[in-house]
């Protein structure tokens, strides 16, 4: 079971790296890097493996790559069920892929404790890689609570000037939602015993179930507030542009890159799933709510003067096409989300970490005191203006197909939420641009000399400008991974809402 | 069937990746052999493309299929490639004139510290715009149309140390992006309706389901043509062309006169299946093409920046181009395109040449008597803008006599649209002379250094070529459009037609050069002044959108820069931390005061209770 593997050796690695601290302080980073190359090394057999697993999920065959069950708390229905289809192999793929960025991009950052550094990084991935592949909602919840602890001590240890603030916002909205969700998670197990009367945490049992309309509204309103707490979405984002601006590279990078991803899957898998006809009633709500993401986090990323606080805005921005997407019912806007979701992966974490890097030259976030660092540093210029072009959705780039398809399936849906959206375009270009100008463009009143990118960043920016290119020009490998698991989930979904939103395209 | 299509654009793509490749690190001669180079091996094969098709006894379209870009259920977009007589023309305009232009750049640029840079922009430039006049889908038009967009804002933007070139590369991406955003809506309404975007088969499918003027491919085309009029700087969206101007003289030659500024015109005529069936988007189209030509025309008149003369005159053309659509003139406007993009790229070439011998200067008023200094500036000037005023024999004349005789036909409106061509040909001819007569005529102001190398000559003598016989080329669109009703050729408008830009010239000679006619009295008379100053701002269309649009915008990001969301949560925090502190002060180890507070508790609950027991 590969998946496992993976996660007991980010665990161990973790550990080692800790430990490792005590002999030099630059081992914990190679181990760390090490583990991470070696984990992503155990994955790729994964990708010419035949979905050889068909479980029925609520009448629609679904295909799985990896699927194992093992009993643990079997007086409560409680069982360890680690699957892998092919949206969770691409999640994991990228949770992977980032953890190696971030190791590179914090490589002379950390000088204190690094040891606890790596294994907070290490078990923040594993952790992430857990909500990705579990289908019990309990150790689903046991894999929430367990990503969230490393990343709360990433941002409260080696953060910047407000860490604590940051630290302790994020971890109580988190939290806060966590509890929302494990209060639904509780009612939807209690109450399906009920009718049931069979005590079970198993995905599989419980999609398909029926709560009866009041309460299945508001269970889905737990699990849904948790997820979009966690994409962020208009009104939950307030945490995020803390968390991101104060926390270290490393850490923005996996937050902007991942984690907001666990809320953007666990609504593609759970919340839809689960309580299709509920999810249907609110999703003009919910689109509307991805709408207005769109627009207020572009206005405000407008508005910020500090680098990593204009890229964190940015994201609520992005993380609103997804919403749209999902909520639009619709079987081209559902793939554009999930597009966006790795496209705006790659974008954003390379954005951090060019913030990162800038940062780590002149000492400040702070955009008023930069302007012309092309001068000084040109290579870095280009590449940044190239993740500012794919942030702001040019095509031909991964970011693009993303938002594209969003508003193409959308539309068929919602024209007046796909034309507010559609603004988006607009005000995405008017806070790229205008950062693009601030940072590398007019003229370097100090006339600063500084070191271009290192071979080190080098390593770790070509794969994501690869991997966008990649995405935009040929984005089809990815469309054909995920579409067995989209087309399963939008099976269950229309059988289960045909009659309440009539025919869907 | 030429299946090496797909090297045209490859070629200039190539380019762009080994100049960034190189991280400016080759030298000079190979950044401009690379540039231009990649630029001429995709003008061979575009002339091979277009002999093999026009070699064919009756030439017929055809498509060639690159790649699937994307399949998924109910949407598909592939990478095609349509050869017939307009994407054949266009190629040929935008590799023989982005040839040229290479050419005169590799010297222009010469002395430029980012030479390789610029270099590779352009060369991105020309494979997207290739992209763009190649694809078979719309999509994949809209991936060369947005490609064409980033380039013109790296180039205007190219010398970015200035912060006022970069503000001028901001507005021109964002204000086409308005644009672009309208097409995006127009394509999903499209696509909705149609279930494809491949452009022959939505113009199939089209004809299947709707009546000529029906809502739905109404609105759809007038959201293209929201996208059209971004690109090719239109009313209400004109505004960032002359600001474009900020980018190096080639630049706006290659990109804002002969090929990217043209890309609506394109567009409308790729789509003209959709626009014949919604004939009030038409007559917008040339509503719009008709106020604009007037617009910038005047505009032309008030400006004093050599460049920006040239730009207001290419908003004005291309307003021509719009009218000849929107009275379905296609083929006509097409034409219009081709001697455009010849005679403006000349201009701006020509104005370029006067630029760098003036070092960077760009003030008419400072410019005079450059006739004997710098010959074949002038005589590519005076070629040039006897074009574009279209004298009779020049490639000008034939274009938009064709333009003008339609709209005459036309009929709609009553004549307004061509009184509003006709007063825009003669203003035309008035400001384009006026340019001429004020820069080489007269006594000399600047004093000009050594006129250009020969590599900036031998382009602009072959555009001063192209300019005077490009009127005797047919562009091979008879297959593409619906044919035409025959122009007639006789009556009186042929003549009044020829006439008025002579009446331009003879007035600018008037006032200008001889000044018999005195202009001072009216500019300046309080009226005049007041006048001039709103046409130099090309009818405050900045200041109005700086207001209503700009400004606010602004305004909100500032106020709200704190996030009043965020104020919520922290107001929340703020109650829950006094809360606590409230009930901290209860806590105060007194016993006295907790023996009171117990009492008194006692006292309420039985009071409570016995309320309730004996009511």
């Amino acid at each position: 079971m590969t998946v496992i593997e993976v996660m007991l050796l980010l665990f161990v690695g973790g550990v080692l790296a800790w430990l490792s601290q005590r002999w030099h302080s630059h081992w914990p980073k190679w181990i760390a890097l090490i583990t991470c190359v070696l984990s992503s090394v155990l994955m790729l057999p994964l990708y010419y493996q035949e979905s050889t697993t068909v479980l029925d999920l609520a009448g629609a065959p679904s295909y799985w790559i990896e699927y194992v069950q093992y009993s643990w708390i079997p007086r409560f229905g409680i069982s360890l069920i680690f699957a892998l289809d092919g949206l969770s192999l691409m999640m994991v793929s990228l949770t992977l892929f980032l953890g190696f960025v971030a190791i590179l991009s914090s490589w002379t950052e950390i000088s204190e404790r690094p040891g606890f550094f790596q294994f907070n990084l290490l078990w923040t991935l594993a952790g992430v890689i857990g909500v990705f592949s579990s289908l019990d909602l309990f150790l689903f919840f046991f894999f929430w609570e367990v990503m969230l602890i490393p990343m709360y001590f990433l941002i409260a240890i080696w953060g910047h000037e407000q860490r604590a603030y940051a630290a302790m916002k994020f971890f109580i909205f988190t939290q806060f939602s966590g509890l929302l969700m494990l209060v639904a998670i509780l009612t939807l197990v209690l109450v399906n015993a009920d009718q049931s009367g069979q005590l079970t945490f198993n995905y599989f049992e419980l999609v398909g179930h029926n709560l009866g309309s009041g309460l299945s509204l508001l269970v889905m309103l737990g699990f849904f507030i948790a997820f979009v707490v966690k994409l962020p979405a208009f009104p939950f984002h307030p945490w995020l542009p803390d968390a991101h601006t104060q926390a270290p590279t490393a850490a923005s990078v996996l937050l902007a890159g991942i984690l907001l991803k666990t809320g953007a899957y666990g609504l593609i898998r759970f919340t839809v799933p689960l309580f299709p006809e509920a999810s249907a009633t609110i999703a003009e709500v919910a689109m509307a709510l991805g709408a207005i993401s769109i627009i207020y986090g572009a206005i405000l990323a407008f508005a910020q003067t500090d680098f990593k606080r204009l890229v964190a805005y940015s994201s609520v921005s992005h993380m609103g096409f997804v919403l749209v997407g999902v909520y639009a019912f619709n079987a081209i806007a559902m793939k554009g989300a999930v597009m966006q979701m790795v496209a705006h992966g790659f974008s954003t974490a390379a954005l951090f970490m060019m913030a990162g890097a800038i940062q780590h030259r002149i000492h400040t976030r702070d955009m008023t005191l930069m302007g012309g660092l092309w001068q000084a540093m040109p290579k870095m210029g280009a590449v940044a203006l190239f993740f500012i072009v794919a942030s702001l959705g040019m095509p031909g780039l991964g970011n693009f197909v993303g938002e594209f398809l969003v508003l193409l399936g959308a539309f068929a849906s919602n024209v007046t939420i796909t034309a507010i959206a559609a603004i988006g375009l607009i005000t995405g270009a008017i806070y790229s641009l205008i950062a693009m100008q601030r940072v590398f463009q007019g003229s370097d009143s100090n006339k600063r000399t500084l070191s271009d990118l290192d071979s080190r960043e080098f390593t770790a920016l070509i794969p994501l400008i690869l991997g966008l290119i990649w995405l935009g020009v040929y984005p089809q490998p990815v469309f054909d991974l995920v579409d067995p698991a989209l087309a399963t989930l939008h099976q269950v979904v229309t059988g289960a809402t045909s009659q309440l939103i009539g025919n869907m395209p | 069937m030429a299946d090496y299509v797909f090297l045209i654009p490859l070629m200039p793509l190539i380019g762009f990746l080994l100049l960034v490749g190189t991280l400016g690190k080759l030298p000079r001669l190979w950044v401009g052999l690379i540039g231009a180079g990649s630029i001429a091996i995709a003008f061979m094969l575009v002339v091979l493309t277009g002999l093999e098709y026009l070699g064919q006894a009756d030439p017929t379209p055809y498509t060639v299929d690159i790649y699937t870009w994307m399949q998924l259920a109910g949407f598909t977009a592939n990478v095609s490639f349509l050869i017939d007589g307009l994407s054949l023309t266009m190629l040929s305009v935008i590799t023989g004139v982005g040839f040229l232009i290479h050419v005169y750049s590799a010297l222009f640029m010469w002395q430029d510290k980012d030479y390789s840079r610029f270099f590779s922009y352009m060369n991105l430039f020309v494979a997207a715009m290739l992209l763009l006049v190649l694809a078979d889908n719309l999509l994949v038009l809209f991936v060369g149309w947005e490609g064409v967009g980033l380039c013109s804002y790296l180039l205007v933007g190219f010398w970015h140390e200035e912060n006022a070139n970069g503000a001028a590369a901001r507005k021109a991406f964002v204000v086409t992006r308005v644009g672009d955003t309208a097409m995006a809506l127009g394509m999903f309404l499209l696509f909705v309706h149609l279930g494809t975007l491949d452009i022959q088969a939505m113009a199939a499918q089209a004809t299947q389901i709707w009546q000529p003027g029906d809502l739905i491919v109404t609105i759809a085309c007038l959201l293209l043509v929201g996208g059209a009029v971004g690109k090719s700087a239109q009313l209400p969206l004109q505004t960032w062309l002359p600001d474009a101007m900020a980018g190096p003289t080639p630049v706006s030659a290659l990109i804002h006169a002969a090929t990217m500024v043209t890309a609506g015109v394109y567009l409308i005529a790729r789509t003209h299946e959709l626009f014949l069936l919604a004939p009030a988007a038409l007559l917008t189209v040339a509503v719009i093409g008709a106020i604009t030509l007037l617009m910038a025309a005047f505009a032309a008149m008030a400006q004093t920046d050599i460049k920006r003369i040239l730009a207001y005159s290419t908003i004005s053309q291309i307003g021509y181009m719009f009218l000849a659509l929107g009275v379905g003139a296609w083929s006509s406007a097409i034409f219009h395109l081709m001697t455009h993009a010849f005679f403006k790229a000349l201009l701006f070439l020509a104005a370029g040449a006067v630029i760098y011998s003036l070092h960077h200067e760009h003030n008419i008023f400072r410019m005079g008597g450059l006739r004997k200094k710098l010959p074949v500036a002038f005589w590519s000037f005076v070629i040039g803008s006897a074009a574009l005023a279209a004298l009779p024999l020049t490639s000008g004349f034939y274009s938009k006599d064709l333009i003008l005789l339609a709209t005459y036909h036309h009929n709609a409106f009553g004549g307004w649209l061509l009184a509003a061509g006709m007063l825009g040909a003669l203003l035309t001819a008035i400001y384009s002379f006026r340019l001429v007569f004020i820069v080489f005529f007269g006594e000399v102001k600047t004093q000009p250094d050594a006129a250009a190398g020969k590599l900036m000559s031998i382009p602009l003598m072959i555009l001063s070529l192209l300019a005077i016989i490009g009127g005797w080329f047919t562009v091979p669109v008879e297959s593409v459009f619906p044919v035409a009703a025959e122009s007639d050729h006789t009556g009186l408008m042929p003549m009044i037609i020829a006439g008025v830009p002579i009446l331009g010239v003879l007035l600018a000679y008037l006032i200008y050069l001889k000044p018999v006619i005195p202009i001072s009295l009216f500019t300046q008379s309080a009226l005049g002044k007041q006048l001039i100053a709103f046409w130099y701002s090309h009818w405050a269309m900045d200041w109005i959108y700086d207001r209503l649009l700009v400004k606010p915008y602004c305004a909100v990001a500032a106020i709200n820069r704190k996030d009043i969301i965020d104020w919520f949560y922290n107001a929340v925090a703020d109650v829950l931390r006094s809360a606590h502190q409230y009930s901290t002060i209860s806590q105060s180890g007194q016993l006295r005061t907790y023996v009171a507070v117990i009492a008194a508790g006692l006292v309420l609950t039985l009071a409570v209770f016995l309320g309730i027991l004996i009511p």
